[in-house]
């Protein structure tokens, strides 16, 4: 197949400064070079390419918005958004990957986190020396984290944690977990490090779909944890909320690369297969799914970019970011399931990246707050009025 | 250690290239421009012997303002300084040489790197013509390079069939061949890095041209395959075919 080129149709990267597209650039070379090549047999083995973390690394892909003095990029939100969108280009479990790092464990260290955590941890997740996972998530509460049944006691040096979190990316390989519990009722941060006795993260198996991520369960029986691990910086729903704006965010600018590969396939494979003595792409059906496909990819990018520049500006709402991952992942999904058609049979295969991104995309359209979740975000922002319960 | 690398700015190599209406260049309309990839096997290098020898690498290319690109991204690989020697119009490969030459006489770096050619035009010239305009050594076409600390260097090149071990001695110009390093990604600190980073630019010393370009003119297209028969039958005349008209066998 030949190279991706982008899909720019409204010219969009004259909206964009001369380090943002040689931000984007040089992303999608190393996804060109060293994530497609080997993402399919990742895939079908069920791992996730650790080899790559180094190099990912190197590139400065891990916390990039966070400043130099702990070892990371200082990049904007928009360079950010670019990064994600080439890597799920590539693969979502690869951007998930980086997403985590970046969102859910160096951010909230970051923006919650002593000093000496900063320094501590920040530099080795930025080198990929170190990985983070986050645990939100329990068995019995998704949508609804604020019910999470994980409890913190305080003891004389420190903090006992008990409970379980469930589908937490990255978890088995992680060196370090920023895990949300109740201490007296309230929502703290704590970090807990691999090998802490009592805590385990086995690997969940089965998956259809990010296969090319880890998800695990984190078990945490009478886990003590040092007084100093515990996030300072705040309490409530609302820090672990925050993070999951940062990540969602990046989703968005992701799903829409997602996109770009199924319509690039889609495309190529529309233009060389004859069926009825023509390329399929001459016909008006196949024109109608292609157009369609242009049009929300085009869509997306431009709600992505102001949604970015809205961020750098800091003026931007959660709801926003809820709006934009709920259109850009449905649309991602939307566009991975016709790219499939054009494929045909073909399109089954994992010789084409289509299906895999079609599957990957159920996860990316159920976490970060389902699609459902974010419905009801903006809609208590347009009008007022919860309907969560 | 002073280390010069030249470095051009060249259509991608996906563009479909168009002949415009002169007929004696290329449309550059839709063209996507790259640092031209053998260019990027000579910067690497260059960063490397910066990394073991510490010193400074300067990054020059002849051209216009577009080249400015290919500058930025050699600034965010690592490179010290950019300069860009500027020419609004077209120049053959000596024109391009001498231009080059001039500014280097004045830098006199230890080493400078060039790519074996780059996949504009493909001539091929411009590393070894500069080695001449200075008058130093030249290796072409490297595949290896060891810098001693005495100043000598021993490189691998690639010649038919097999590699052939070279010495010299600095200051001299080596060419890079693909499998000299794996180039780096710019990183984007390196890209932050970069934008605070001035580019330099005067114009190129003026050369009349030596060679011109009179035609421009695609490859005929190709002529549809001929299917000679479908069982083995069609094996003999296949083999004619192969051997008389395709010439290949
Ligand atoms: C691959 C993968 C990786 C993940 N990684 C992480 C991670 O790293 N860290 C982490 O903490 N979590 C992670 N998650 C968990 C993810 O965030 C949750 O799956 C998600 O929040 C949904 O929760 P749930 O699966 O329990 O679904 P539920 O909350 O049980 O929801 C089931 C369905 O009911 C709907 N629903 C629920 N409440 C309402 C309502 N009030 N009104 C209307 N509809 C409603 C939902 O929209 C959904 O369609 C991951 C999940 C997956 C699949
Ligand atoms: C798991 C599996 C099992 C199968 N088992 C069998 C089997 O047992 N026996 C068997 O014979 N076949 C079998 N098939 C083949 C199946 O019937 C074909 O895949 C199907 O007919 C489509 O053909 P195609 O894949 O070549 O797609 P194509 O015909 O190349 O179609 C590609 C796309 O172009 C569209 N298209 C084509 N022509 C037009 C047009 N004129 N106007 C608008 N759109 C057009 C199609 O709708 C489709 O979206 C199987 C396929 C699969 C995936």
């Amino acid at each position: 197949m030949p190279k991706f080129q982008g899909v720019d149709y409204f010219r969009m990267d004259g909206l964009l400064s001369g380090e943002e597209i040689m931000v984007r650039d040089t992303v999608r070379e190393f996804v060109d070079d060293r994530i497609i090549p080997v993402i399919e047999r990742h895939n079908r083995a069920g791992t996730f390419p650790m080899e790559l973390i180094p190099t990912m690394a190197q590139l400065g892909l891990l916390g990039a918005t966070l400043p130099p003095e702990y070892g990371c990029a200082g990049m904007n939100n928009v360079a950010y958004g670019l990064v994600m969108q080439e890597l799920e280009r590539g693969d979502s479990g690869i951007r998930s990957f980086a997403s985590v790092q970046s969102a859910l464990v160096m951010y909230p260290i970051f923006s919650f986190g002593s000093e000496s955590q900063k320094r501590a941890w920040l530099p080795l997740l930025a080198s990929g020396e170190k990985i983070g996972c986050f645990g939100l998530t329990e068995p019995d509460f998704g949508s609804n984290p604020g019910g999470m049944l994980t409890r913190a006691r305080e003891t004389v040096d420190g903090y006992l944690l008990n409970g379980a979190k469930m589908w937490i990316t990255n978890g088995t390989i992680a060196d370090v977990a920023v895990i949300w519990a109740k201490l007296e009722g309230v929502i703290r941060g704590f970090l807990v490090e691999r090998g802490t006795p009592g805590f385990t993260a086995p690997e969940m198996k089965g998956k259809h779909s990010l296969r090319a991520s880890v998800t695990s369960e984190l078990i945490l029986q009478d886990v003590h944890v040092p007084k100093e691990n515990i996030l300072p910086g705040g309490d409530g729903l609302r820090l672990p909320l925050s993070c999951l704006s940062q990540a969602r965010y990046g989703i968005a600018w992701g799903a829409n690369g997602a996109a770009m590969a199924c319509y690039d396939a889609a495309l190529q494979y529309a233009k060389t297969r004859i069926q009825f003595g023509k390329p399929i792409a001459a016909f008006q059906l196949t024109q109608e799914k292609l157009v369609f496909m242009v049009s929300e990819i085009t869509k997306g990018q431009l709600l992505c970019l102001q949604l970015g520049r809205m961020k750098d500006a800091g003026t931007v709402r959660f709801a926003q970011i809820s709006l934009a991952k709920r259109n850009n992942v449905q649309q991602a999904l939307e566009i991975a399931r016709l790219a499939r058609t054009i494929l045909g049979a073909n399109g089954i295969l994992d010789e084409y990246p289509v299906m895999r991104h079609a599957a990957n995309l159920e996860s990316v359209l159920t976490y970060e707050g389902t699609h459902e979740m974010h419905t009801l975000i903006v809609g208590e922002d347009l009008t007022g009025l919860p309907a969560f319960v | 250690m002073k280390i010069a690398v030249c470095i051009n700015h060249v259509p991608d190599t996906e563009t479909k290239i168009k002949v415009a209406p002169d007929n004696i260049s290329i449309d550059r309309t839709g063209v996507n421009y790259m640092l031209s990839p053998y260019d990027e096997f000579a910067l690497e290098e260059a960063l490397r012997l910066r990394e073991r020898f510490k010193g400074e690498v300067t990054a020059v290319s002849l051209g216009g303002d577009p080249h400015r690109d290919t500058l930025r991204k050699a600034l965010a690989m690592g490179v010290d300084r950019a300069l860009l020697l500027k020419e609004d119009g077209e120049r053959d490969s000596f024109g391009v040489a001498s231009g080059l030459a001039e500014e280097l006489k004045t830098m006199s770096p230890d080493i400078v790197l060039f790519g074996k050619q780059s996949i504009d035009y493909d001539n091929a010239q411009v590393g070894t013509l500069v080695a001449a305009l200075l008058g130093i050594p030249s290796v072409s076409v490297v595949v290896r390079m060891e810098v001693r600390d005495d100043g000598t260097v021993s490189c691998d090149r690639e010649i038919e069939g097999g590699h052939e071990t070279v010495q010299t001695k600095l200051p001299a110009v080596f060419t890079a061949q693909k499998g000299l390093n794996e180039p780096r990604y710019p990183s984007l600190k390196g890209i932050m890095a970069a934008k605070n980073k001035p580019i330099e630019a005067k114009p190129a010393a003026a050369v009349p041209a030596r060679v011109v370009t009179v035609l421009m003119r695609r490859p005929p297209a190709k002529t549809p395959g001929r299917v000679v028969g479908t069982d083995k039958s069609a094996v003999p005349e296949l083999i004619r075919l192969l051997h008389e008209e395709a010439k290949v066998i």
